[in-house]
């Protein structure tokens, strides 16, 4: 009745094709947009922060740029962690090599560096498919993390092989290093976070999208309507590893502020972030947003309900906490495989007819 | 998503609770994850010993003590969580037992000016509280440790260890890593071959490691494993009949979890110890008349007299010391995270306050000064005895190489320092 198309007059090919048709979405989304740019940082701590917020804003970069690779170009990757790796020795290596130049640039320098490693990675998906391009993503996931383990160039010949992010100001605010305001590492992924989402929603609705989106769905008729498979495919690992170098890189330098390769990166960081857009829906940008939710808040939410709530022991909860979020994924995929997206998109479908839908 | 952070807004809000006065130990501890096996013990411990205090005496000077665990499953991220989850509710001390969630704590606490304690862990450097203020890591570390090792070798073949071969089978981690500067010294100074064998997280796959151990025949094998890796490895050294006395655990690799599974192969297996082994402490008959018997103690309650139990009881007891010298310092009995420092500061274990606690003959005497934030390095070597079950103390507790060690720990925490710009105390 209230969520409709009715009254709402598109008058330009631009207004036809924008993101959010419906009114009310689009209010919805600036409300969002203003809630989180504008109240949260006044109401945020510490805790929120580096528990919910941080891990949250991370994740759905990350999530973002493994979808446009495996949601809408297919090609399934599984070195996930190993880019994210490589995105935050780059931003490392930037950073204490070039100390006076503004954090920013180095974390989208790290994109970039990420973006090229990626299609390097990416040139045998151009002679292999499916499981076996996944084996060579693998590949590169064990290759770059113990690429990192081994060379001591990479961690500035640290004893330890850990690597530590040095403080680092944004308009003299720092937002690296322990002495960070908690709105300030919040404010400044979020802003990482719109900028992806807004790009990634672009890209992927524009040409290149749609030769993606072609090779995804059959690449051989893709090539014979005149899409460039060699094209498509490294673009597709250039962008999706530009983003996913972007959250290493945040992940590293603000969120956890030291890390370790293995540790870090490992294998179980790939899986994750697949996880995520299986869960959240691949091909959709909400999804990446609602799957990288879904994983981070929940087990939060779990530890804090049963522990802190309940007052149950912490193996006790932790073993529930597998359980639980186990048990969730296999009744969402089977109630709807095609991830929270589409659960999303049905209740919209079903809002736009109630309370009539005949 | 809304409805999930309404949700999860009420859960924090319900796991904050009302303020008590009390003086909260946080225990950062792993009860579940791959490392599990080893993580009960030391949590076990480390509750059961302040629920001793509290039944016994009341808690520390007459304030009770509350034990908050929060599970991290050694997952740097999960503790980032409980510190921050924990630090609002006046955590007084951290010892996360992971190097690596030790380095993620190293920078927050010490802006949050809240001490850390890594007990033979962490940030080696960290021994050099004229830089590192918020960090401790007495009574020895990982520096420490090798060459505790390399000194008990030296002892064996009368001084000189010129032309025998040592491999170093490690975690490729940033633990694992800690020894290798040291003994790279070391073996500069004592004419031994030192050669790297890096094994990667967990630990279960080490055959290419044993079989160019196997090849390269050395001498002897040190081993700075943790978990699964360390039993994977005694089984190795088993299976290629490596002899058991020549192959030297850190610590950490010394525990019943690590040799039980190997049975008889095991036998002779030695490790480094901080403090004696077994439960002939009259510490323990407090321990059992209090809360064992009480149905209090934490856990199965089928830990105790453990190495890694008796790691965790010290900890514990070391807390509570520099607690109660914090309230001393101050005259306070309601102390905070920052008086705590200076009470761990301050601290001086001497025999008799050991015995005095019920730990007599249970470790070496050792003070903490503003300088010093590591102790004196002392560690025993301790020696598996597989019929009987039993670990052995085989050699008195060895004082560490500091003329190698201290060059090493002035550079790196100077590196440290300036990396951060810290201004160096004390003076």
């Amino acid at each position: 009745m209230f969520y409709r198309e009715a009254g709402d007059f598109k008058t330009s090919y631009e207004d036809d094709g924008q993101t959010f048709p419906l009114r009310i979405d689009r209010w919805g989304y600036y409300l969002i947009v203003a809630v989180a740019l504008v109240l949260v940082p006044f109401v945020i701590n510490d805790y929120w922060v580096n528990a919910v917020f941080l891990p949250l804003l991370i994740y759905a970069i990350a999530a973002i740029g493994l979808n446009i690779l495996t949601g809408y170009c297919g090609q399934v990757s599984l070195g996930t962690g190993g880019f994210m790796a490589v995105g935050a020795y780059g931003c490392y290596k930037l950073m204490t090599a070039f100390p006076d130049v503004n954090i920013t640039f180095h974390i989208i320098a790290a994109g970039i560096i990420t973006a090229a490693v990626g299609v390097v990675f990416g040139l045998p998906s151009l002679r292999i498919k499916g499981f076996y391009l996944a084996v060579a993503t693998l590949a590169a996931q064990f290759f770059l993390v113990w690429l990192f383990n081994r060379v001591s160039w990479f961690y500035n010949y640290s004893a330890s092989g850990q690597i530590s992010a040095p403080e680092r100001t944004v308009f003299s605010v720092p937002v690296t290093g322990p002495e960070t305001p908690p709105w300030a590492a919040y404010l400044f992924c979020l802003l990482f976070v719109i900028a992806c989402a807004w790009i990634a929603r672009n890209l992927t609705r524009g040409a290149m999208g749609r030769s993606w989106m072609a090779i995804r769905d059959m690449d051989i008729a893709a090539e014979i309507i005149g899409v460039n498979p060699l094209k498509a495919k490294l673009t597709a690992f250039a962008v999706s590893s530009f983003f996913v170098g972007i959250a290493g890189a945040l992940f590293f330098a603000v969120y956890l502020g030291a890390v370790e390769v293995g540790e870090a990166f490992g294998i179980q960081k790939s899986f994750l972030v697949l996880f995520m857009i299986i869960i959240g829906g691949l091909g959709s940008i909400f999804g990446s947003f609602a799957g990288a939710a879904f994983m981070v808040l929940l087990p939060v939410l779990l530890k804090n309900v049963l522990v802190g709530g309940l007052g149950w022991p912490t193996d006790l909860a932790a073993h529930l906490e597998f359980m639980i979020v186990g048990g969730l994924i296999v009744f969402f995929l089977i109630v709807e495989p095609h991830g929270l997206a589409q659960l999303w998109r049905l209740t919209k479908e079903k809002l736009r007819l109630w309370p009539f839908p005949h | 998503m809304k409805k999930t952070l309404t949700m999860l807004a009420l859960g924090a809000a319900v796991a904050a609770g009302p303020a008590l006065a009390d003086l909260v130990f946080p225990s950062l501890d792993y009860r579940t994850g791959p490392y599990a096996a080893n993580g009960i013990p030391l949590a076990d411990a480390y509750a059961d010993y302040f629920t001793m205090l509290n039944e016994r005496d009341g808690g520390i000077g007459g304030v009770a003590t509350r034990v908050l665990p929060c599970e991290t499953a050694y997952n740097t991220e999960k503790g980032v969580e409980c510190y921050e989850a924990t630090k609002a509710e006046g955590g007084l001390v951290y010892q996360p037992y992971s190097t690596g969630i030790t380095y993620q704590l190293i920078p927050r606490a010490s802006s949050d000016s809240i001490p850390i304690h890594s007990m033979g862990y962490g940030r080696t450097s960290a021994k050099n509280g004229s830089i590192f203020e918020w960090v401790f890591n007495y009574p020895a570390n990982y520096w420490d440790g090798a060459s505790i090792a390399i000194k008990h070798l030296l002892e064996e073949n009368g001084g000189d260890l010129s032309g025998k071969k040592v491999a170093l089978v490690y975690h490729n981690s940033a633990y694992g890593k800690e020894p290798i500067r040291t003994l790279e010294e070391l073996s500069a100074k004592h004419g031994f071959e030192l050669s790297l064998l890096p094994v990667d997280h967990p630990g279960q796959e080490q055959k290419s490691q044993w079989l160019q151990i196997r090849r390269e025949a050395p001498d002897y094998v040190l081993m700075w494993g943790w978990g699964v890796m360390n039993q994977t490895a005694i089984q190795e050294a088993a299976n290629i009949r490596f002899p058991m006395e020549n192959f030297i655990g850190v610590w950490w690799s010394g525990s019943e979890n690590d040799v039980v599974p190997v049975g008889e192969a095991a036998d002779g297996y030695k490790a480094l110890a901080l403090t004696a082994p077994g439960s002939d402490f009259s510490v323990y008959d407090d321990l059992k008349t209090h809360v064992y018997d009480k149905g209090l103690a934490a856990g199965a309650g089928d830990q105790s007299g453990s190495v890694l139990y008796n790691r965790g009881l010290y900890a514990a007891m070391l807390a509570a010391e520099a607690a109660r010298k914090a309230q001393e310092i101050h005259g306070e009995a309601d102390i905070t995270p920052a008086m705590m420092r200076d009470g761990m500061e301050a601290l001086d274990i001497t025999e008799e306050l050991l015995a005095d606690r019920g730990f007599a003959g249970f470790a070496p005497a050792f003070s903490v000064s503003c300088e010093n934030h590591g102790g004196n390095g002392m560690g025993a070597v301790q020696q598996w005895n597989a019929t009987e079950g039993t670990w052995t103390l085989i050699t008195d507790y060895i004082e560490s190489d500091q003329e190698v060690i201290q060059p090493l720990i002035d550079a790196d925490s100077q590196a440290y320092a300036d990396e951060n710009g810290i201004e160096p105390r004390c003076n």
